[in-house]
């Protein structure tokens, strides 16, 4: 925030109605020394977008009373780039996957924090922009963010803005869920098509644009959670398939639980768009992120009940089954190619980078 | 997916495989050359669907592997230097030199950039007036083009901080450095679909001739590679050695002649050593006269040392089709995708890493089987 925009911060704040931001202004250093630029950017950027009592106190810590259960805690810092992409922005997937992470150890969100590190420079519209996605997202999900903090760093020293999350949520007594519960003959779910996200993401990156209809599925998957956790029993645990996509967080339930898991490369549900990128830039869809899927590992007897409980949500139309935990003779995932032939679904070494030809 | 859904479907790659089954009669040798078609054999298990007498060995084909240690040395003392802003693919960056790899080079302080396009060097060159730009420049006549059209623009828009360490190289003489090897155990080819889209099928005819071998032009999808086998194993049954072209949805007889154009004008064919093959004549892509001032190692005047790789390391065994990854001393215990020795454990086309990928380590699937 400017001068002179922290001069009309303290005439004309109002809770929920935003001030109108200079056009051209930007962070500078001192928004992050804690005086009055900073408290200006709190004031006039901030407050407005995500007003809630707890969080308009300004208090050291937030107080939140939680409802009776195991408590539970996560963090997630979000650096991507770019930072707005088809179907969602860093603030949105910042709220959205930390809200994903509670929700799929089986706890009800009950608050979430955030941390901003600011370059300076950054322009203040955009972080206005951010600001304001999400308080979107956290509405949506019914969530609030109840405590935040703001640091800026030298031009040169971040990428525009990174935003760390952090959330507390309570699992009901009755529900007990752990990456380590997946046993022989469970049937191995996902919520919808995958890869959505990766390959949004990489369409409006700078040097890779490319034409594609498919948006980021970045949304909150919660409601959707409290849906099949309501059916009935049968959830043994469940993931939300970011970083190194389905393959990736499967490896990692395979290798908690001990047991060998097939997936059928013909069940697993991937976007024709999705697949014709993969497909032009040399990736595999079942290594590419998803922000509003999970992978549920169930008992097998209930499996066509949890099935239906997804199908009957909005974020869960497209929900099938992939797999099958076996016994094996190691922990690993193994893919059922279209032809029969199975091959290692294994971790990937690095990041997976477009081919050369 | 139109143009994909149909080379991968299961009652073709049926048709196919009867076809073999009921062609062949003895064992053959069959080598892949791309790197590409590797990977697709391994990710569907074509190799283990063929009857026991096809035996697939896989070729040199992978723009990564093949190109020297002492190449990427060069890349990476070029980077080391402040004003220099090194470009590649992002494969090329994974690959170890003598002591590092180019990500460990940019950790180092190094400006290293993956780019995705030789265009995008162009631009940043452009942008980034004050710094000297290089693209290590690696890949077959596939790539090559894109190069050539990158020091084009380059040139026409008179840029004097962009050049290239132009590793480009030519795929035929690989092919008859293969069949001219006292081991060799090739008796077919299943040449490079995309090569051959850029430059034609017309140059194999003399290895066809020369060594009496079958050559089939083939695409990269599971039913253009069985049909591939197909062909050259129906060749090979009754004694006969041809030039074929299974891939004719895109490869034509004379190639893409404004490629071909594109390149003539901005290399010229020189020897160039090889990872696995040392020098081969005529192998290489360098740039031509016309165009030397674009060269990275005219411009700073280098000279590319001769590198030592690594001897528990057998790439160069495997990129000659003389063995399979998992027959290296060094495959899955020296030499991981998290610990690569050599450039086909690197390489998202190389040989070892499909095989490691595809867990040909043990047994797999023992349940699902």
């Amino acid at each position: 925030m400017s001068d002179s925009g922290q001069d009309r911060g303290s005439k004309q704040f109002a809770l929920n109605c935003p001030s109108p931001l200079q056009k051209d202004a930007v962070i500078l250093l001192g928004h992050g020394g804690g005086g009055r630029l900073t408290a200006g950017l709190v004031r006039d950027l901030f407050l407005p977008r995500l007003s809630n009592p707890i969080l308009d106190r300004l208090n050291d810590s937030a107080e939140v009373r939680g409802g009776s259960g195991r408590l539970v805690f996560t963090t997630d810092s979000f650096v991507v780039n770019p930072l707005r992409f088809p179907g969602g922005d860093i603030g949105s997937l910042a709220v959205n996957g930390t809200i994903n992470d509670l929700a799929v150890v089986g706890a009800q969100p009950l608050a979430l924090s955030a941390a901003f590190i600011l370059e300076e420079g950054f322009a203040i519209a955009e972080l206005a922009a951010i600001a304001q996605s999400m308080s979107e997202a956290a509405h949506a999900a019914g969530v609030e963010v109840v405590a935040a903090d703001t640091k800026v760093v030298e031009r040169g020293k971040a990428d525009g803005v990174f935003i760390t999350t952090s959330g507390i949520g309570v699992i009901p007594d009755n529900i007990q869920l752990g990456p380590e519960r997946a046993q022989q003959g469970d049937a191995i779910l996902v919520s919808g098509p995958i890869g959505d996200h990766g390959i949004a993401v990489m369409s409006a990156r700078e040097g890779l644009e490319f034409e594609t209809t498919v948006g980021s599925d970045c949304a909150s998957i919660h409601s959707l959670v409290c849906g099949m956790l309501a059916a009935g029993g049968g959830i043994r645990c469940m993931r939300d398939p970011t970083r190194g996509g389905v393959a990736t967080i499967l490896n990692e339930l395979a290798k908690s639980s001990g047991v060998e898991m097939i997936i059928d490369e013909s069940a697993v549900p991937v976007r024709d768009a999705v697949r014709a990128a993969c497909e032009i830039l040399g990736l595999d869809p079942l290594y590419v992120a998803c922000e509003g899927r999970l992978v549920a590992i169930v008992d097998d007897a209930c499996a066509e009940q949890i099935l239906a409980a997804m199908r009957a949500h909005p974020l869960g139309t497209g929900a099938c089954r992939i797999g099958t935990v076996t016994k094996g003779t190691e922990p690993r995932v193994v893919l059922r190619t279209a032809f029969g032939p199975t091959r290692i679904l294994d971790l990937l070494a690095g990041e997976q980078l477009p081919r050369i030809c | 997916m139109k143009f994909v859904d149909e080379f991968r479907d299961g009652g073709a790659v049926r048709i196919c495989l009867e076809r073999i089954r009921a062609t062949v009669t003895q064992p053959w040798t069959i080598m892949e050359v791309c790197g590409g078609q590797t990977h697709t054999i391994l990710r569907y298990g074509l190799d283990e669907l063929l009857p026991p007498e096809v035996s697939l060995v896989h070729g040199p084909g992978c723009p990564v592997c093949v190109t020297p240690i002492e190449m990427i040395d060069l890349a990476i003392e070029m980077a080391g230097h402040p004003r220099i802003m090194l470009c590649s693919f992002g494969d090329m960056l994974r690959v170890p030199g003598s002591s590092c790899d180019l990500f460990d080079a940019r950790a180092a302080g190094a400006d290293v950039r993956i780019v995705y396009s030789p265009l995008d060097a162009v631009n940043l060159a452009e942008r980034e007036t004050s710094r000297e730009v290089v693209f290590f420049a690696v890949g077959f006549e596939t790539t090559a083009p894109t190069t050539a059209m990158a020091i084009v623009h380059a040139s026409r828009r008179k840029l004097p901080n962009f050049s290239v360490i132009a590793a480009h190289v030519r795929v035929p003489p690989a092919m008859e450095a293969i069949l001219a090897s006292p081991g060799n155990r090739v008796q077919g080819f299943l040449a490079a679909g995309h090569v051959c889209t850029v430059m034609g099928i017309e140059e194999y005819w003399p290895i066809v001739n020369k060594y009496k071998v079958p050559i089939v032009v083939t695409g990269f999808e599971p039913v253009d590679l069985l049909q591939g086998v197909a062909m050259c194993i129906t060749q090979l049954e009754s004694g006969r050695a041809e030039l074929q072209n299974q891939y004719v949805r895109s490869v034509r007889t004379a190639g893409n002649r404004s490629a071909q154009a594109l390149m003539a004008d901005v290399f010229e064919v020189v020897d160039r050593r090889w990872r696995g093959f040392d020098v081969l004549p005529r192998s290489g892509l360098g740039l031509s006269q016309r165009y030397a001032a674009f060269d990275t190692v005219h411009r700073f005047g280098l000279k590319a040392g001769r590198a030592v790789e690594p001897v528990e390391c057998q790439a160069g065994e495997v990129l000659r089709g003389l063995i399979k990854p998992p027959q290296c001393p060094a495959f899955a215990k020296e030499c991981s995708l998290d610990h690569p020795l050599g450039a086909p454990m690197v390489s998202s086309e190389g040989a070892c890493a499909a095989y490691f990928r595809a867990g040909r380590l043990a047994s797999v699937g023992s349940e699902a089987q």
